[in-house]
């Protein structure tokens, strides 16, 4: 084991600056569905399409700006610009006009009915965007590399990998923790993820609530979307994988737990890059083999807080 | 073909509604019969209209819709205009085939183009031979389909994986010999291990002993490589193969190329040409670069110039953008099927073939493509050129092509007829390196 | 709906399927098919009669039609294979059911979404084993020891897809009327209670979950011996969500439902797919999304109210 360690030290270091923004990306699409499911009680997976479209909007924006000589740093405000757009028009727009309707049906109907608009907007994408690949990178080529020493050798990484990536990610997750500790809004919040019906009686509007949640949950997946925009390339079909991978994050973290979607996240970040250093057939299954042991040991979710049995 | 024995007697049983199971309606002996002309001559297109295939399928569907066109208006094929009936392969096999079904006997399609993927190929070409419906393979690559099977039906108008993988391979023996250690980074899919066999098979027979220090297969789809660049930059290799296309080969580049990985290792990237665009600038200089085929824009002595920048041209007008590889690959199969025709239709003098003289005409056609010929082959494979070189940005276009080019003529990587690509790999002897034409330019 | 009326719907089925099945020879392809996959969601409505919803069925359709694509090199005998393909995929169903049958609701789909992620995965990284997404062609089967020329072959096989549906849903309404059926009902109300009366939930959730796995394996064998080859696409998540949604296109109401909405499903698709072959996911998205908001109840609602609106 120590003989094991000594030769492959320097390697799972590496791996972990590589998980370590893999993770950071995760976070950002799971803790919106989190908080979303949190509230809403419904497994968005239109999550994914609002990751995405909030990628390519992040992108062209950016393109725009480029292409009217603005500085890199203009690269940034596009990214904050997209994901505010996608998440302020399309959230409100979603939650108002499709997921209000079926507030009172069963789960699996709330559920398909994400999953239609899924496929409509998988759709609506392509008649947009196109099919070729679209990127814009100014805002990671604009920070430039930071060399990391291994052994005699050094590695680049970008700076923006390095630090943009996990800076918004522990951004975002003191900013929701103050914010649904410390503010009245997210304290209501909390207040219907723990229990909805006191939360009503208690004369918590929670139209009012659910609209706001699901509007910043859009916004988060589309940011999400924004930060990823700038490393990978734009393709039909990247809302199927990232989609899939937080609906993992989420039952794992325990129901509207941010906390959890966090230590999560960071857990499947890490034992995929170390998979794809010393175990590249699991690479895939990581995450869900994670998800099950965890809830094979805590059945409610890391976080989560066992609900009262009804009778 | 479809007497009512004993067997359709069992069916009826065993289907619950004996009675409507009685009914019978054959269609068996079309193949055979004499055939009308007919008002219109119907193609059926199967390419991936939607997911990240989408890139080569959306490009090759606007060349087919493009050439069906052209060829309408210089009055159809023996004088009956083309129509194409698209089908989207995304959604799987089970559905293709099913797809498949209903283009033959529903919309009555005289042939069907199938694939781009491999496994959609592999599901369609049985089904040629069963409903006997001549189906060019228009873009997949997979040695299987001939190699472990006859599909008397089924064609193939370009090349395949053994010689789109072996061009490269013995480009890079060529002009970097002294190589000692590689690294494969391929999406995880058939395309993407089959081209390592390949290439491994191919690289230990004539080159044995080079260190293989990494196999990477990440998931199909991914969108970001950096742990596995990371690896990469720390094992130094001297040859990185990468047989990765679409999004995920512009995001390995990207992230590739602003960590400097291009400056420790030699990239050779089979599938390249078809993500040039979508790079530009960003592609850097002095990778081996190949484009399945001989069709780059830059293409040294094209057999047709003004076929060639006819074909460029009016795509470009009226898309806005170059054409890649799988855009040639569906002017190929086009230009197939008007030489088959032409060829059926003069051996029934003026009459029009039916299926079965219409898979006749294709078994040894020679046709012609504006950069050069290509033969299929008695067991319905391609024989088509493939042009390799490395990486050069220019003034002529606004993203890299290759210069130092090698036209590797058809024959000499393809596998022989009759053999299995992995074995004949096995037996290459360095002396085929002594064969390979001499760079031109560029 | 009534007893009657069921069946006569049944009978008025049946007839419409072997007429269209003659009148056009493609659609015969077409229907086994849906019929097939009618089969894997009359197990799913099992499961959504407790409320609970898999949202990862679809690996016991793949492992069924894995299983045909395994053995029939070997054993190229339908009837054989037919039955050996649901038994595996029952004892599999009885194995990930003893684990996810202590689960509820999201975490009860998202562990069969993990462990169909993760069997999809086996599936494509074992490419020496399975040719990964290429997928493996199915020779040729023999039926009662007589192998049929290509168009009987046909026939029989949805004569057996027929057959199969109906025995099926007789036997799943039979099931669904006796004690062990009830009381999946009384997991979705109150499932304390049931345990009040001494009724053992999980193992009530337990005999439903392997046999939905069977009916899942049965399917996956018909598909594979009608399209002849198979692929891991059968267990990726979204075919899941394809099955959920022909549960709830047909409608949950009725143990024919599942088979109506498999084969409007298919039929939409199809004709979707030649009338604007780059948009037919939103013409799917697009229908799904209008039977959930305007009739709930799917198809089979439809008719039944109909069919009230007369009496």
């Amino acid at each position: 084991m120590g003989e094991w360690f000594a030769e492959n030290g320097l390697l799972l270091g590496l791996a972990g600056l590589d998980g370590l923004s893999y993770a950071a990306l995760v976070f950002m699409v799971a803790v919106g569905l989190n908080l979303v499911f949190g509230v809403l009680r419904i497994v968005n997976v239109a999550h994914g399409s609002l990751f995405a479209i909030g990628a390519y909007t992040a992108a062209s924006i950016g393109l725009f700006f480029t292409s009217r000589g603005l500085p890199p740093a203009a690269g940034y405000a596009a990214l904050l610009l997209g994901a505010a757009l996608v998440g302020g028009v399309l959230g409100p727009l979603i939650e108002r006009v499709v997921l209000r309707r079926v507030y009172g049906y069963e789960d699996v109907l709330q559920l398909l009915v994400t999953f239609a608009l899924f496929m409509i907007l998988e759709d609506v994408q392509k008649l947009v965007w196109g099919v070729q690949p679209v990127f814009q990178d100014s805002p990671m080529k604009a920070l430039g590399t930071v060399e990391v020493p291994f052994g005699d050798d050094t590695i680049p990484f970008t700076a923006y990998q390095l630090f943009v990536l996990p800076g918004v990610a522990v951004a975002t997750l003191v900013g929701l923790a103050w914010f649904l500790r410390r503010t009245l809004t997210g304290r209501v919040i909390v207040a219907v993820t723990t229990d909805k019906e006191a939360a009503m009686a208690m004369g918590i509007d929670a139209t009012r609530v659910t609209l706001l949640t699901f509007t910043f949950g859009a916004a988060l997946a589309a940011l999400g979307g924004a930060l990823a925009s700038p490393t990978t390339s734009l393709v039909p079909g990247i809302g199927a994988s990232t989609i899939v991978l937080s609906f993992a994050v989420v039952a794992t973290a325990g129901l509207g737990q941010i906390e959890g979607a966090a230590l999560t996240s960071l857990l499947i970040g890490l034992g995929r890059s170390a998979a794809v250093y010393f175990a590249p057939e699991l690479e895939v299954v990581v995450p869900y083999l994670i998800m099950v042991a965890v809830l094979l040991v805590r059945p409610q979710g890391l976080f989560g807080v066992v609900e009262a049995r009804r009778v | 073909m479809s007497q009512p024995t004993d067997v359709s007697r069992r069916a009826a049983v065993l289907g619950a509604a004996a009675s409507g199971a009685l009914l019978w309606a054959g269609d068996g002996a079309r193949a055979q019969g004499p055939a009308q002309k007919p008002s219109e001559l119907r193609v059926g297109i199967t390419t991936f209209l939607s997911g990240p295939a989408s890139v080569f399928g959306v490009p090759s569907r606007q060349a087919a819709e493009l050439l069906v066109e052209q060829i309408n208006r210089a009055g159809g094929i023996g004088g009956v205009p083309l129509r194409a009936f698209f089908v989207d392969e995304a959604p799987g096999a089970d559905h293709l085939v099913g797809e498949y079904r209903r283009l033959v006997q529903n919309e009555n399609v005289q042939v069907v183009f199938a694939s781009i993927s491999s496994g959609s190929c592999l599901a369609c070409t049985p089904l040629s031979t069963e409903l006997r419906k001549t189906t060019l393979l228009w873009d997949c690559g997979t040695q299987r389909v001939f190699e472990e099977g006859k599909h008397p039906y089924a064609f193939r108008t370009q090349g395949y994986g053994t010689p789109e993988i072996l061009a490269p391979l013995l480009y890079l023996l060529k002009t970097k010999p002294d190589f000692r250690s590689i690294a494969v980074i391929n999406q995880d899919y058939a395309w993407g291990r089959d081209s390592w066999e390949l290439w491994k098979a191919g690289m230990d027979a004539l080159k044995p002993g080079v260190r293989v220090v990494a196999e990477m297969f990440p998931r199909f789809g991914s969108t970001d490589f950096s742990t596995e660049i990371t690896r990469l930059l720390a094992l130094r290799p001297d040859v990185v193969l990468s047989t990765s296309w679409g999004g995920e080969l512009v995001t390995l580049v990207r992230q590739a190329a602003e960590r400097r990985l291009f400056e420790r290792s030699t990239f050779v990237m089979p599938v390249a040409e078809a993500s040039m665009q979508s790079l530009g600038r960003t592609m850097p200089a002095g990778h081996v670069i190949g484009a399945r085929g001989d069709h780059w824009n830059n293409h040294p002595r094209p057999k047709d110039p003004a076929a060639m920048a006819r074909f460029v041209d009016g795509y470009r007008q009226r898309f806005n953008e170059y054409p890649i590889y799988p855009c040639h690959h569906m002017a190929q199969a086009f230009s197939a099927l008007q030489a088959a025709y032409a060829k059926a239709i003069q051996a029934k003098s003026g009459g029009w073939p039916n299926d079965g003289e219409l898979a006749d005409a294709f078994r040894g056609l020679t046709f012609d493509t504006p950069t050069s010929t290509i033969t299929l082959r008695e067991d319905g494979q391609g024989l088509e050129d493939q042009l390799v070189g490395l990486s050069s940005q220019g003034e002529r276009f606004p993203f890299a092509v290759p210069r130092d080019m090698v036209i590797f003529p058809a024959a000499m990587v393809s596998t022989p007829v009759g053999q299995k690509s992995v074995d004949w790999l096995k037996s290459l002897k360095p002396d085929i390196l002594a064969q390979m034409p001499a760079p031109i330019a560029g | 709906m009534s007893r009657r009326a069921e069946a006569l719907l049944a009978l008025l089925g049946v007839a419409a399927l072997v007429f269209a099945a003659w009148a056009a020879p493609w659609l015969r392809f077409v229907l086994t098919v849906a019929l097939a996959k009618g089969l894997a969601v009359l197990g799913i409505l099992l499961l959504l009669r407790a409320g609970q919803v898999s949202f990862g069925h679809a690996m016991f359709l793949a492992l069924g039609a894995y299983t045909v694509a395994f053995a029939a090199p070997g054993v190229p005998e339908a009837l054989v294979l037919l039955p050996a393909a649901a038994l595996l995929a029952g004892v599999a169903g009885l194995l990930i059911g003893l684990f996810v049958v202590r689960y509820r609701d999201i975490f009860f789909g998202m562990l069969n979404l993990a462990l169909s992620m993760v069997f999809y995965s086996v599936l494509e990284k074992f490419y020496a084993v399975t040719k990964g997404t290429d997928g493996i062609r199915v020779p040729p089967l023999s039926v009662a020891g007589i192998e049929p020329a290509r168009e009987t072959q046909e026939w029989v096989m949805f004569g057996l897809a027929l057959g199969l549906a109906l025995f099926c849903a007789v036997g799943v309404r039979a099931y669904l009327a006796s004690p062990m059926g009830q009381a999946l009902a009384g997991i979705k109300t109150r499932e304390t209670r049931l345990e009040f009366l001494g009724v053992p939930a999980r193992r009530v959730m337990l005999f439903a979950y392997v046999l939905s796995a069977m009916m899942g394996g049965a399917g996956g064998a018909l598909i594979a011996m009608t399209s002849r080859h198979v692929t891991p696409q059968l267990a990726y998540w979204t075919s899941s969500g394809e099955l959920i949604f022909i549960g709830i296109l047909g409608g949950a109401g009725s143990a024919l439902g599942p088979f109506l909405g498999a084969i409007a499903f298919e039929l939409v698709r199809v004709y979707a797919g030649a009338a604007v072959a780059d948009a037919w996911q939103m013409i799917l998205g697009g229908v799904l999304l209008a039977v959930i908001l305007f009739a709930p109840g799917g198809l089979i609602g439809i008719l039944s109210r109909q069919k009230r609106k007369q009496a």
